[in-house]
């Protein structure tokens, strides 16, 4: 399991994040990114800080955040399976994917497993069209899915 | 009497000076070049559809249904986004561009209540009507499928969120948005607090307050704009939903602040169902703060006292009279009081709340009727200094700007006042220039919203001590001196340079230093010195103060070094500079024009002055007093000695607003005949003997004249509910005391003002009715007004430096009291409450809070929220502690406006050397923990409650 940060934490690792780049140019999403990266997701309490930090309002944050579907609210499960859902992987079964997909993991996309060791997200084009249908975990792109593929990955997120 | 319509051009005009022609459905129209093509529309007469624009904000392009067809080039450009061409030929009602309207409202409506068949909210949005004028006749989207409108209904409810009503004042519907962004760019745009967003995308994009909260507990600070740009009924005011549309409207002057916005008072039967702001308003151009905008439900407050009453003693319970017996009565009190104790033993107080003309009567009264000169006004408490420091430096008491001229400014110098609290419309537009780039230099105790908020930040703050401002000032002058910042063609053009260069050599010894001063005043010497060089160097300098300023020991002598710095560098007489004083009350600056001082006649003439006397004595047919009556602190002392037993006070509440409580309330006790002549039983009611019931601004014809001279014109908008306007009753007693008054409109008052007041020569009714409004000086010189003064020299001939040397207030910390109490306003509240504490506006304030910074917090063991004795020399009062870093450690603060905080037991009797405008803003306290109220609150309350008794009511409501 995933140590669920302290408030405490939260606010002094995301100062330190801010102070590290707020100096660029458009920070916010650098900033987002880098939180993102500390806890798995962007707590709901860093965001204040970030405003303030930033000089602009908490509804501005909220905005940039809730737009772009990557920033989580809450954290993910230890691994992040997202499979492609776009138009390339579609004409290539890519809809029979990720019915198995769904099928072999027992959940439904945007959820997480119970023991949390996986959390499923469609995804529209990994730019991988040449070897659709594809995937990508934890970060690594996956192509060519097919039953075969598919057991690799369950086995590495059940690990 | 039908509503007031205003165009909504659709987006904001262009300023560009070249003309661009083009030709509109037929229709040939010459515009600025940048205006777009729906407002050159628009001005052609020719109304193009649209739905995201609004002439509040600037052009966004997202709804697609204000699409029109311009010759000569492809595609179907939105009307709002595309800029006017010259020789352009641009149709607007085209079969295509029907269809494309169409096709786009028929997906809006698919996902709007009207195609549930519910017309929830109005019925009468912008959206019905844009829907109505397209004609739409069918939804081929059906209601089946993911909406944001039906809660059940069988389809997807997981878009659906339910209505926020959080906001005492407005309702969100969330089920009617259709996300323009309207309202989300009008509070960025015009409000500047950024609270709201669109969250999310696509589908789930919708409108939220802060960060998905309620827009109560988000940064939204109620003003309004948002409500007033939305174009459904997702925003809107909860009297209108509750009541329905208006039937009728008036456009008048709000009552508030010095801003002095325009409304329209919208009303339905006989009642107001909601004040929008007009944007024909040259103070507000359609902008408003949740005062102006929301609250003036105090106008119909059950608290409101409709009848005139009377009581022998003021242990006596009240008694309802009639109108005939009140004036009857008071005259011939004080008929009694002058021949028993002297023709000076009474006096009156006018208003900076009444209009013009009212306050003219009140002044015209004390002085043709009662034969002395004991008239005093509420501006005693706050800008009497800067009569007195603008008269003695440029000639004229008043501001040299109009607020539009903030748009031309670069280099704004913030003094003393927190326009985000006290002066919200003002401090929208201050904002607005702050974000175009415009610097800011905050010199303040506090760590204000001004220094520091989202998109604007102070190049410089000046956190100085409380106390220090002749110093602070003094030092900025030292540092324009001694590195040659000065403009020397402008001072020796303009000003007196002998008088200069002795105020120079002052200025640049070595005690006025920056780092001297900055020493003792608490305040990085570099941070002055760099204040000093951006003022003197960046461009258009203006300095915006308030009470901070005035309201010391050596508020005048500060009003004079902010004067002597405008001068030093140049920053006087053109648009985007000058020195601009934000006036407390609606009416404060009228109130000082209309002859409200006791030494003064109308338009600031001495009262010794031969001429100026003439010119009445022959009107008024009496002799005048050519010395100067009393002013407020001397007509209590004189109650206090036994000497002054009467006064007639209209709209102001002296013990709850003037300093020393305790000093007021045993001066009030002293006197045989107090009449206040007010809204509500406020707290000076406590000693009154006559009561008088007031008229609000809706229920009167006049004048207020705000901050920036303007002014501006109030318009009955309801018969008054007490019978009378203030001026009537006025008029009834001088009447009942043997004058022969016989106006029957204020338009004939304002004709007496000016036929006898050469600044104002040129204002009458039928002017201001023209015009909108007018800024004095208005004569033959200057038929239109003057927006901006002294622009080809100084009023008074050669601007005057003074020298202003810096004497520390004899109100000093010790060991016994160590910290500096300072006060101040909050914006949802008005000055003592009177009227905003009976709206809803207690919602966002319904305590004064002690503010301190948690370092003394700590040495004291206080927690946030902890009830604390608050002790000076002059007394003692508790309240709860609100621990904060917008105060440095050593200076705490508060707010008044509740009377049973009496923030005003503690402060002390030091007043401005010059005019005795009270040291409000320094006292020496100390903080201590504390179990709840002090005896003196206990027993306050007990008294007032007896106080208000009135005969055959159980308990008289405050």
């Amino acid at each position: 399991m995933t140590m669920q940060p302290a408030g405490t934490q939260v606010a002094s690792r995301t100062t330190a994040i801010i102070e590290e780049l707020k100096g660029l140019e458009g920070a916010l999403l650098p900033i987002l990114h880098e939180i993102q990266e500390e806890f798995g997701h962007v707590p709901a309490e860093s965001l204040p800080v970030i405003a303030e930090a930033l000089n602009i309002s908490n509804a501005e944050v909220h905005g940039v955040v809730t737009f772009y579907h990557d920033y989580r609210a809450h954290p993910a499960g230890r691994h992040v399976l997202k499979v492609c859902r776009a138009e390339a992987c579609q004409s290539m079964g890519g809809d029979a994917i990720a019915a198995q997909i769904q099928q072999r993991l027992g959940i439904g996309f945007h959820e997480t497993t119970k023991d949390n060791s996986v959390t499923l997200e469609p995804v529209y084009c990994l730019g991988l069209c040449a070897c659709s249908p594809s995937a990508m975990l934890d970060g690594e792109v996956i192509g060519r899915l097919d039953a075969e593929k598919i057991d690799e990955i369950v086995e590495e997120v059940r690990r | 009497m039908d509503l007031v319509r205003e165009i909504d051009f659709g987006t904001p005009a262009s300023t560009s000076e070249k003309q661009v022609t083009l030709t509109v459905d037929g229709k040939t129209i010459t515009v600025p070049e940048g205006t777009s093509i729906m407002r050159a529309s628009m001005e052609a007469g020719v109304e193009i559809p649209k739905l995201c624009a609004t002439d509040m904000v600037d052009a966004f392009g997202s709804c697609r249904v204000c699409l029109v067809e311009i010759d000569g080039r492809g595609g179907t450009p939105a009307s709002c986004t595309t800029p006017v061409g010259e020789g352009m030929v641009v149709h607007t009602q085209t079969d295509r561009l029907n269809a494309i309207r169409r096709g786009v409202m028929e997906l809006y409506v698919s996902d709007h209540p009207s195609a549930w068949n519910e017309t929830p909210g109005t019925g009468a949005s912008e959206f019905d009507k844009v829907a109505a004028e397209i004609g739409l006749t069918e939804n081929r989207y059906g209601t089946e499928g993911r909406n944001h409108v039906a809660p059940g209904n069988g389809s997807l409810t997981i878009d659906y969120m339910v209505r926020d009503e959080s906001n005492p004042y407005f309702t969100y519907d969330p089920a009617q948005c259709i996300v323009c962004s309207r309202c989300v760019r009008a509070c960025e745009e015009v409000q500047g607090t950024f609270a709201l967003t669109i969250e999310g995308r696509g589908f789930e994009s919708r409108v939220s307050a802060g960060m998905h909260q309620s827009f109560l507990e988000s940064e939204c600070v109620s003003c309004g704009a948002c409500v007033q740009a939305c174009p459904t009924d997702a925003l809107r005011e909860k009297t209108v939903l509750e009541k329905g549309l208006p039937e009728r409207s008036v456009v008048t002057t709000c009552a508030y602040c010095g801003v002095g916005c325009s409304f329209k008072a919208e009303v339905k039967g006989d009642e107001v169902v909601r004040m929008m702001p007009y944007k024909g308003g040259k103070a507000n151009h359609g902008h408003s703060c949740v005062k102006g905008r929301f609250a003036y439900g105090y106008a119909t407050h059950e608290d409101r006292i409709l009848k005139p009453m009377l009581r022998e003693k003021i242990t006596d319970p009240w008694r309802e009279v009639s109108w005939e017996e009140a004036i009857a009565y008071t005259a011939s009190e004080f008929r009694r009081i002058q021949y028993q104790y002297g023709r000076g033993a009474v006096g009156g107080i006018t208003s900076s709340r009444c209009t013009n003309e009212e306050t003219y009567l009140v002044q015209k009264m004390v002085r043709q009727g009662f034969l002395n000169n004991n008239v005093d006004t509420c501006a005693r408490v706050c800008h009497s200094p800067t009569g007195y420091g603008l008269g003695q430096t440029f000639g004229t008491s008043a501001g040299t700007q109009d607020f539009d001229s903030v748009e031309h400014t670069d280099v704004v110098v913030v003094i003393g006042a927190n326009p985000v609290s006290a002066h919200p419309v003002f401090a929208s537009r201050l904002k607005k220039r702050l974000r175009q780039g415009a610097k800011l230099i905050v010199i303040d105790p506090r760590r204000t919203e001004m220094v520091r908020s989202p998109h604007i930040e102070a190049a410089h703050h000046l956190p100085l001590k409380p106390g220090t401002n002749v110093a602070m000032l003094t030092a900025l002058a030292h540092v324009i001196v001694t590195e040659g910042l000065f403009n020397e063609a402008f001072i020796r053009e303009r000003c007196d340079w002998a008088e200069f260069q002795d105020w120079a050599s002052f200025v640049a010894l070595p005690e006025n230093s920056p780092e001297t001063v900055g020493g003792y005043a608490g305040v990085n010497p570099e941070e002055i010195r760099g204040a000093a060089r951006l003022y003197a160097r960046g461009g258009n300098g203006a300095i915006y103060y308030g009470l901070g300023v005035t309201e010391h020991s050596q508020g005048s002598t500060a009003v004079i070094a902010i004067a002597n710095l405008a001068m030093a560098t140049g920053n006087i007489g053109r648009p985007g500079v000058g020195v601009n004083p934000l006036r407390g009350q609606n009416n404060v600056q009228g109130s000082c024009d209309m002859g409200s001082f006791p030494h003064e006649l109308p338009g600031y003439r001495h009262i010794s002055g031969d001429a100026v006397r003439d010119i009445y004595e022959s009107l008024w047919g009496v002799k005048l007093d050519n010395e100067p009556g009393l002013r407020i602190p001397n007509m209590l002392d004189a109650a206090v000695d036994g000497s002054f037993k009467g006064i007639y006070i209209q709209g102001e509440d002296i013990l709850q607003s003037d300093p020393d409580t305790k000093h007021v309330s045993a001066g009030l006790a002293a006197m045989e005949c107090v009449v206040v002549h007010d809204l509500f039983l406020n707290e000076t009611a406590r000693y009154a003997h006559v009561f008088l019931p007031g008229s609000t601004f809706l229920e009167k014809d006049g004048t207020f004249t705000n901050a920036e001279r303007r002014m501006n014109l109030v318009r009955k908008v309801l018969e008054p509910k007490a019978t009378y306007a203030d001026w009537e009753a006025t008029q009834l007693l001088a009447r009942a005391i043997g004058l022969d008054w016989n106006y029957t409109h204020p338009s004939e008052i304002l004709d007496e003002i000016a036929a006898t007041t050469p600044s104002f020569a040129g204002v009458s009714f039928a002017k201001l009715e023209e015009m909108g409004s007018v800024q004095w000086p208005c004569n033959e010189k200057a038929p239109a007004g003057t927006p901006i003064m002294h622009i080809d020299g100084f009023v008074r001939g050669k601007g005057k430096f003074i020298r202003t040397e810096y004497v520390a207030t004899d109100e000093k910390t010790g060991p016994r009291f160590p910290l500096l109490l300072t006060t101040g306003r909050i914006l949802s509240q008005y000055n003592v409450g009177a009227q905003t504490r009976r709206t809803h506006n207690v919602m966002w304030h319904d305590e004064d809070r002690l503010e301190i910074h948690p370092h003394d917090a700590e040495n004291r063991g206080l927690r946030d929220g902890d009830w604390v004795r608050l002790a000076s020399r002059a007394g003692e009062t508790t309240l709860r502690a609100l621990i904060t870093e917008r105060v440095a450690p050593g200076v705490v603060y508060t707010t008044f406006h509740h009377p049973d905080t009496q923030a005003n037991v503690i402060t002390t009797d030091f007043s401005d050397w010059a005019t005795n405008c009270p040291e409000y803003k320094v006292t020496a306290v100390q903080v201590s923990p504390s179990n709840g109220p002090s005896d003196w609150q206990e027993e306050y309350e007990e008294l007032s409650r007896k106080s208000r008794r009135i005969e055959g009511r159980l308990e008289a409501a405050e």
